[in-house]
């Protein structure tokens, strides 16, 4: 459906760009690009979702010999079909995918590779070196040392942490490595670790537990903004509002919103942006526009969203 | 005189256990504000599982709620956004979105009955189309992010989840008054009576003058309104509803439904042992997170082997009885 209704967009883009003249004359060649991502099952996709939308339209009115194809998957399996189609039907010249899980997509995009194609990936890394053009993520490992640090240099010792998990992932294990190294030797004791799966209900309810087993936290470590709403609202129910702090994570706008505000239960946010699909769809376009090299690994660092530079990083218009 | 329900005790004797476990584990769990937070959590699943329970016992099998609570959550939000500029930040602006959960739940539970009941389609293909149907739904809604309620009204609303009668808040005392009604409407009603019949045979049903289908289109408008009634109560909570909300309440419903002791292909319902199930559950989790037992890799594990196990117990005593 999302991918009917895109085309009709980029269709009508195509014939504005036709109607408006022959600008555009030199296009005697029309570049096809594959856009292939999950779809939105939780907040921070949502907004990577609507992020790689917005690029596209953008990207399509700019450069009117560029059509793009994208498709969304709920799982690996209809992932590699979409890219199959792809490669089948629309015969694309570029493919910007962002891979449900390493494995089973490693060899389906190495085939997109092996048939000349440009190929970006984007976050999730496969799990064969060298296969792709380009390499486009966050920095996971940044994510988690940065909260970690802010942790470290703003509790005083002896102070006690609970730490919410995501679903449980190799991402997630590079995140809570890193927090855990940038605490280390400090007096700064991480009380217990559960996931909350990135989910509202599931951390609300894993707060509401630490609430009542621990009678003195000082402060949590949400790692994602959905969990962080969901912590709040435990705090809030239990009456402890005033005890401690929480830090979530990736930039939702509601959370950017407050941190603006100066709230002090949330004194700061670490960046994960989903816009980093827009620099790959971006840098993908450009590697057929221009003569400037796209080829190597982009590597998105992991920002301290403060009060003072807080408006940078608030989109009202995303969803997340 | 035959040994009266020995094999029903099963999932309470599961329960004592789990709560003597707990409170060994840890002195908080047995604490006011603990015993609050598991029941006033149980009460979303539990309400729906008293109506699955109906479902269930009539034959039928509903993989729609969880998504259907999603979906209901999300039109409840944009109704009452929606009729907030012209009503105002006041009590009529709630109950309107009350209203439209439990009117959508029923016209949910209504066209899942219709289509099994008329048109003839298999309870699992039905509930499993409209299970996707309602998700993608309110994901669309929700532009793929989240629908969130405006501040003024949460503010508002928040005291049906969080409020109550000292400790005992509003969601217990509705999935008590449910609870309570449930098992009077199974045990002692006609329309009860019906849909044990129809579970255990529905030709003899049929044979019987029992109008089959009437009785199922109201097992599914049932359920429908009870999950309505859940979402009235869930909406105050977080103030929010996504595309991963109420993700897996419908197997979650189903195996406390289960481990209540009625049984899964229909005839024989047990309200009272489906709001066991469900406390078995929320305890589960509850002392998971209490207590250091095991990695948290292995809570879904733990979780398996104790459903299992509180359905295998109830089995060996069952075909005790029947020897």
């Amino acid at each position: 459906m999302k991918r009917r209704s895109l085309m009709k967009a980029t269709a009508l883009i195509m014939s504005m760009g036709v109607a408006s003249g022959a600008a555009f004359a030199q296009d005697d060649e029309k570049v096809v690009i594959g856009v292939s991502i999950p779809s939105a099952t939780h907040g921070f996709m949502g907004g990577l979702n609507w992020h790689a939308q917005d690029t596209i339209n953008r990207l399509g009115e700019q450069y009117p010999n560029i059509e793009f194809v994208l498709s969304t998957a709920g799982d690996a399996a209809k992932q590699v079909n979409d890219i199959e189609d792809m490669m089948a039907t629309r015969n694309i010249d570029g493919l910007v995918v962002l891979p449900f899980e390493s494995e089973p997509l490693t060899a389906p995009v190495a085939a997109v590779k092996d048939a000349g194609k440009f190929v970006t990936v984007v976050d999730r890394g496969l799990s064969q070196e060298g296969i792709e053009d380009l390499y486009v993520a966050g920095d996971n490992t940044a994510f988690g040392r940065v909260a970690g640090e802010y942790f470290r240099d703003n509790l005083e010792a002896g102070s006690k942490v609970v730490v919410l998990r995501g679903i449980p992932t190799t991402l997630d294990n590079e995140r809570v490595e890193a927090f855990q190294a940038a605490l280390e030797g400090s007096e700064v004791e991480i009380l217990d670790m559960q996931h909350g799966n990135w989910n509202r209900d599931d951390a609300f309810t894993v707060m509401q537990d630490y609430l009542s087993k621990y009678p003195e936290i000082d402060a949590v470590w949400a790692a994602d903004d959905d969990m962080a709403i969901g912590v709040l609202e435990a705090i809030s129910a239990a009456g402890r509002d005033e005890e401690m702090w929480v830090i979530g994570g990736a930039g939702m706008k509601e959370i950017v919103q407050r941190i603006m505000d100066g709230d002090p239960q949330l004194p700061v946010n670490v960046t994960y942006p989903p816009a980093l699909i827009s620099s790959a769809i971006e840098m993908t376009a450009l590697n057929f526009v221009s003569n400037a090299p796209m080829t190597g690994r982009f590597i998105i660092g992991s920002q301290l969203i403060t009060p003072e530079n807080a408006e940078n990083f608030f989109y009202p218009d995303s969803p997340f | 005189m035959k040994k009266p329900d020995l094999h029903l005790l099963g999932p309470l004797v599961a329960l004592i256990a789990l709560v003597v476990l707990g409170a060994l584990l840890n002195s908080a769990f047995l604490a006011p504000a603990n015993i609050t937070n598991v029941l006033a959590r149980s009460a979303f699943i539990g309400i729906i599982a008293v109506g699955m329970t109906f479902v269930i016992t009539a034959g039928g099998l509903d993989l729609s709620v969880g998504s259907m609570a999603a979906f209901l959550a999300g039109i409840t939000i944009i109704a009452m956004n929606a009729a907030l500029p012209e009503i105002g930040e006041n009590w009529g602006t709630i109950l309107i979105g009350m209203g439209v959960a439990i009117l959508g739940g029923i016209i949910a539970g209504l066209v899942n009955g219709l289509l099994i009941t008329q048109a003839r389609i298999e309870p699992f293909i039905v509930t499993l189309g409209t299970m996707g149907i309602f998700r993608s739904l309110v994901t669309w809604l929700a532009d793929g992010g989240t629908l969130s309620l405006e501040y003024g009204l949460r503010t508002l609303y928040r005291p049906v989840y969080y409020g109550g009668i000292g400790w005992i808040t509003w969601p217990i005392i509705v999935f008590a008054i449910i609870a309570v009604l449930g098992e009077w409407t199974m045990r002692h009603s006609r329309f009860g009576r019906h849909v044990e019949a129809i579970g255990s045979n529905d030709r003899v049903a049929r044979y019987s003058a029992i109008d089959v289908n009437r009785v199922k289109l109201l097992t599914y408008l049932l359920l429908g309104l009870l999950v309505g009634l859940a979402t009235v109560l869930y909406v105050p909570r977080l103030g929010s509803a996504s595309g991963s909300t109420g993700v897996l309440w419908e197997l979650e419903a189903i195996a406390a439904v289960i481990i209540g002791g009625t049984a899964l292909k229909g005839g024989r319902g047990r309200v009272w042992g489906t709001v066991i199930g469900v406390l078995i559950l929320s305890l589960i989790d509850n002392i998971l997170n209490l207590a250091d037992l095991v990695s948290p890799y292995l809570n879904g594990a733990i979780q398996g082997v104790i459903i299992v196990l509180a359905v295998v117990l109830q089995r060996e005593k069952r075909a005790a009885d029947e020897r």
